[in-house]
């Protein structure tokens, strides 16, 4: 009797280690795609900078010249190939939308930023020249393009890493902003 | 959104930034060989060619210039980038299953040993009156 008793415990011991390796593997694959980094910085204050402005280096661009509009904060770059797909949806969102885009202009060749905004059109408010990437490391940029949601208080909201294509803005930036504006306008 | 990750091996690192003295440049090598790059999967920023790994060396030299502890240096990496960036990972709920499944796989292993040992144990000497039966088996055996 006693034995049968042993012999039934022992077997539930590959039942423990299987649903082990169920939780494993499925908070595993959840981590769909391991580039994406949780960002560190939502929820707190868009980082000070004190940064040239792109069309005038005469002019230091700091966070007093955001407007305190819900906003998005895109970092991008001409050697980036991926801000080019992104470039037609922001400019879309900057006209059609009406929401101010401030742009980083991030380890670039100001020359060719400019002849590159030239060429496609320009959906920024202001681009600042980010050579050496500080304002992007505060920002814990790891690439571009990112595009990062600011509120009114200027406080980080959410961030997007890779091209804001439509389904991007429709499915993820857009509710942000909704939601931000609805409960900010209370 | 890939800057690209080459050189996975060995230092890849030629910026040669110049240090006050050699222990600030040993402090240099250790901290941008425990810092991950944020744009590679496996790679330290000593390894990598990333541009977001150079732009984190020249923070790295930056930060020590002015005389900031590795401590801070890595607290104003983890303030940016998170866990990910370090090697080593804080102790924090998110971390806990990291730091701590180690811990508990050895002693469900001391506990499964434990009851292995037990169990052989019981294979005891035999009483004086098995062993009497035990000869007697033999024997008979030894008749036929």
């Amino acid at each position: 009797m006693s034995d049968k008793m042993t012999l039934n415990k022992s077997l539930l011991i590959p039942l423990g280690v299987f649903s082990l390796l169920v939780l494993f593997l499925a908070l595993g694959f959840q981590l769909k795609n391991p580039h994406l980094l949780p960002s560190a910085l939502i929820n707190k204050p868009f980082p000070e900078f004190q940064l040239k402005d792109l069309h005038d280096s005469e002019k230091i661009r700091t966070l007093k010249d955001f407007s305190g509009e819900v906003a998005l904060a895109n970092v991008w770059g001409t050697w980036c190939p991926n801000c080019l797909i992104e470039h037609p949806e922001l400019l879309r969102i900057a006209t059609e939308e009406g929401i101010t885009i401030y742009g980083i202009n991030y380890n670039d060749d100001v020359d060719k930023a400019i002849a590159w905004l030239m060429r496609h059109e320009n959906p920024y408010e202001f681009s600042v020249v980010d050579n050496e990437g500080i304002l992007a490391i505060d920002l814990g940029v790891y690439g571009a393009p990112e595009t990062f949601v600011i509120d009114r208080q200027g406080v980080i909201q959410f961030r997007y890493v890779g091209p804001v294509t439509h389904a991007v803005w429709q499915e993820k930036l857009l509710p942000v902003i909704e939601h931000l504006r609805r409960s900010e306008s209370e | 959104m890939l800057l690209g990750c080459g050189a996975q091996l060995a230092v890849a690192a030629i910026d040669a930034y110049p240090f006050p003295d050699d222990a600030m440049a040993a402090r240099y090598d250790a901290l941008i060989a425990e810092l991950r790059c944020p744009q590679c999967l496996n790679t330290n920023l000593a390894g990598s060619d990333a541009m977001i790994a150079q732009d984190l060396r020249r923070e790295v030299h930056r930060l020590l210039m002015e005389q900031k502890s590795d401590q801070q240096i890595l607290d104003f990496m983890y303030e940016r980038y998170g866990d990910f960036i370090l090697y080593r990972p804080r102790v924090s709920v998110a971390t806990a299953l990291l730091w701590f499944s180690p811990l508990f796989f050895l002693l469900l292993a001391a506990v499964v040993w434990f009851r292995m040992a037990n169990r052989v144990s019981v294979t005891r000497a035999l009483s004086a009156e098995e062993q009497a039966r035990l000869d007697q088996l033999f024997t008979d055996s030894d008749d036929q």
